[in-house]
């Protein structure tokens, strides 16, 4: 027990926790995004990888690190909208093309990589977001570095979570692309594109998927290695289950998440003699899974995921 | 002239043997673009690709050598996606059935080669269907997607091997390198060709490939998977039994996958390690799709992926374009397969407008 208490009450902790829950709190509410308007986005796991590889060569090629995480935004974007292509225009199977949505983008992603850069042996680093020193804030005991010395992209995590619920409870948009993952034919029959909505969903989403792997190399860390998204993007996808779909609880989710392999790893620390490494490394995995059949009977599933729509179409 | 789309009733095997090949051709040409962009010209690299892809007697033994385990991963992503049960798990089941194989053929029974290695591969079969039988029975008793979990589970299962050539299962003669005890040799798959690396797994994927084809269309298993798979509610009126059908899809599908592993440790590696497969399991989706599902397309689909690998890891030796090329190939492909398949389902017919009719 005094293990546990040493580790909850280091502010240590609870900066990692938060840390390492900010690029799920991006993938969650892409994915949130994506499957309010009725698509299903494997390729989450892919524009994650897309995400970090072109934020960071943006970055290292000279352009700001501001710069660098609107190209990542902007790869996002752009595989959003083969997806979109894909499963809303053409309305093929979303799973399929969600796989290879995630094949492509991490191909591409390895072989620019490879190609920008052919002679490297370790990682290039890039001079990455660094913790912000919030006047006073930062400054306050225990709270101030638990919370409040953060890099500027959780706090922009944050923001995201305010603004998607604002936009979904809020808005006439948010309505509306919550009625199109639902009931699409109530959208058409008030006159507005089911197609045009779920494409803007789908792209608007993927773009923030991408940042969540722009923080990878942006921020958690300052370089790219390959394999370092390694399921972050499947765990988004259990994440958004959990979350039912609603953007306070996919921070909540996420939050937990980040808490517990914070956790894992300090107790790897303490314990990790006994027990090989490879049992903490799988509990975030295991612990997606567990999370996901706790809520599976009760998930309430936007009712026109994985749904193709046809204009005209009637039910 | 406008555009209308029609949709098809039936598509023709030609129509779909035509939209495959056209696939993995438009893939194979917008790599064009890459290599370009990587400071090479396409048609030597294609050249390059196809020569060191069936150049040789060697280099087709190593392109069937490949192809061994995908026709066997995507012969299982072939019979579960059928039945609409998505197995995305392959990868991990891939490694399960390994393990079975270790398990069961490093020592611990010592039978002559005509027992140990049906053995071996009972055990490969078994051990990677319960992997996928368990997600199903979680999807059946807790309504839990399977595509999450089954992606989840490779994680889990490749740690879980790791920690087990580092521990238990390791070699102790292996100079330190993670990696486990080796199988003794009347477990091991015989070569087909001395001194060539493909072996007895290449027999065993075309003859569970020709077993899968008669599978289909000619026993009552066939019938309720395509059933299960067109019509979950309406195969449950007709009387399936749609959960057992399942759950039989995912033992078969699984053990496919076992299978796989067992003949990259009993053919090729003669021991597990956490780098066994370069993503079998993923590659097999690509397979599957691109052979439409059909047990027969998966054997040339899976040829045509691993000479790919193969071909892109000698052009890459003689002009340094990153050999990542063939992972974009094969994502191309599975991609412009999936256009295809939209053309499949509809007819598009162009019509010249009629004035005033």
């Amino acid at each position: 027990m005094d293990v546990l208490f040493d580790i909850l009450g280091s502010a240590n902790f609870w900066a990692a926790a938060i840390r390492i829950a900010t690029p799920l709190i991006f993938g969650v509410l892409g994915a949130l995004i994506c499957e309010r308007a009725g698509v299903l986005n494997l390729g989450i796991e892919g524009i994650f990888v897309a995400g970090a590889m072109a934020g960071w060569l943006a970055v290292y090629l000279g352009a700001g690190l501001w710069g660098g995480v609107l190209v990542a935004a902007l790869a996002g974007a752009l595989f959003g909208l083969l997806h979109a292509f894909l499963t809303v225009i053409l309305g093929l199977s979303q799973h399929v093309s969600g796989i290879g949505i995630t094949l492509l983008a991490t191909s591409v992603s390895y072989f620019t990589y490879r190609t920008a850069l052919p002679d490297v042996t370790s990682p290039p680093r890039i001079a990455a977001f660094q913790p912000l020193n919030i006047p006073g804030l930062s400054d306050l005991p225990f709270i101030g570095p638990a919370l409040f010395q953060q890099t500027p992209l959780t706090f922009l995590a944050l923001v995201f979570v305010v603004l998607v619920a604002l936009v979904l409870y809020r808005t006439p948009l948010g309505l509306a692309i919550r009625a199109v993952g639902d009931n699409p034919a109530s959208v058409e029959a008030q006159g507005l594109s089911v197609v045009g909505l779920r494409v803007g969903a789908v792209v608007a989403g993927s773009a923030l998927m991408a940042l969540g792997g722009a923080f990878l190399t942006m921020s958690a860390f300052d370089a790219f290695f390959f394999g370092m998204v390694n399921g972050r993007g499947w765990i988004c996808i259990a994440l958004v289950v959990f979350a039912s779909w609603q953007p306070g609880k996919a921070l909540l989710g996420a939050l937990l998440f980040g808490a517990f392999d914070a956790f894992q790893i300090r107790l790897q620390a303490q314990i990790g003699q006994v027990v090989p490494g490879q049992v903490f490394l799988m509990l975030p995995y295991l612990l997606s899974i567990v999370a996901l059949i706790l809520v599976a009977r009760r998930a309430d599933y936007p009712r026109a995921l994985l749904q193709p729509w046809t204009k005209g179409q009637r039910h | 002239m406008s555009l209308r789309l029609e949709p098809r009733d039936h598509a023709s095997v030609g129509l779909k043997l035509t939209v495959s090949l056209a696939a993995g051709v438009i893939a194979l040409l917008l790599v064009a673009i890459p290599v370009v962009a990587a400071g090479g010209t396409p048609l030597e690299a294609y050249w390059l690709m196809l020569q060191g892809a069936f150049g040789s007697m060697f280099a087709l033994s190593e392109t069937l050598n490949r192809a061994t385990p995908l026709i066997l991963t995507g012969l299982a992503a072939a019979v579960a996606f059928r039945a609409k049960l998505w197995n995305i798990g392959a990868e991990g089941q891939l490694y399960i059935g390994a393990l079975a194989a270790v398990c069961v053929g490093s020592g611990l029974l010592q039978l002559p080669p005509a027992l140990m290695i049906p053995t071996v591969m009972i055990a490969g079969f078994l051990a990677g269907g319960l992997m996928m039988v368990i997600p199903t029975i979680i999807k059946q008793r807790f309504g839990a997607d399977e595509v999450v979990i089954t992606l989840l589970l490779n994680f889990v299962v490749i740690l879980f091997i790791q920690m087990l050539v580092e521990g238990v299962l390791k070699d102790p003669l292996s100079m330190g390198w993670p990696q486990s005890v080796p199988l003794i040799a009347e477990a091991k798959l015989p070569k087909l060709v001395p001194r060539l690396r493909m072996h007895w797994g290449l027999i065993t994927g075309l003859v569970a490939a020709l077993i899968l084809w008669l599978m289909v269309r000619k026993t009552v298993l066939g019938f309720e998977i395509r059933a299960v798979g067109e019509n979950k509610a309406a195969a449950r009126f007709a009387g399936i039994p749609v959960d057992v059908t399942m759950l039989k899809v995912a033992l078969i599908s699984g053990g496919l996958a076992g299978l796989a592993g067992v003949g990259e440790v009993a053919g090729v590696k003669g021991y597990l390690s956490s780098d066994l497969s370069p993503g079998f399991g993923y590659s097999g989706i690509v397979v599957a799709m691109l052979a439409g599902l059909s047990p027969v397309g998966t054997v040339i689909a899976a040829v045509f992926v691993a000479a790919v690998f193969v071909g892109a890891d000698s052009m890459s030796r003689a002009t340094g374009i990153s050999s990542y090329i063939a992972d974009l190939v094969v994502a191309l492909s599975l991609l412009c397969v999936l256009v295809g398949s939209f053309f499949l389902r509809f007819r598009v017919i162009f019509e010249r407008r009629q004035v005033g009719a």
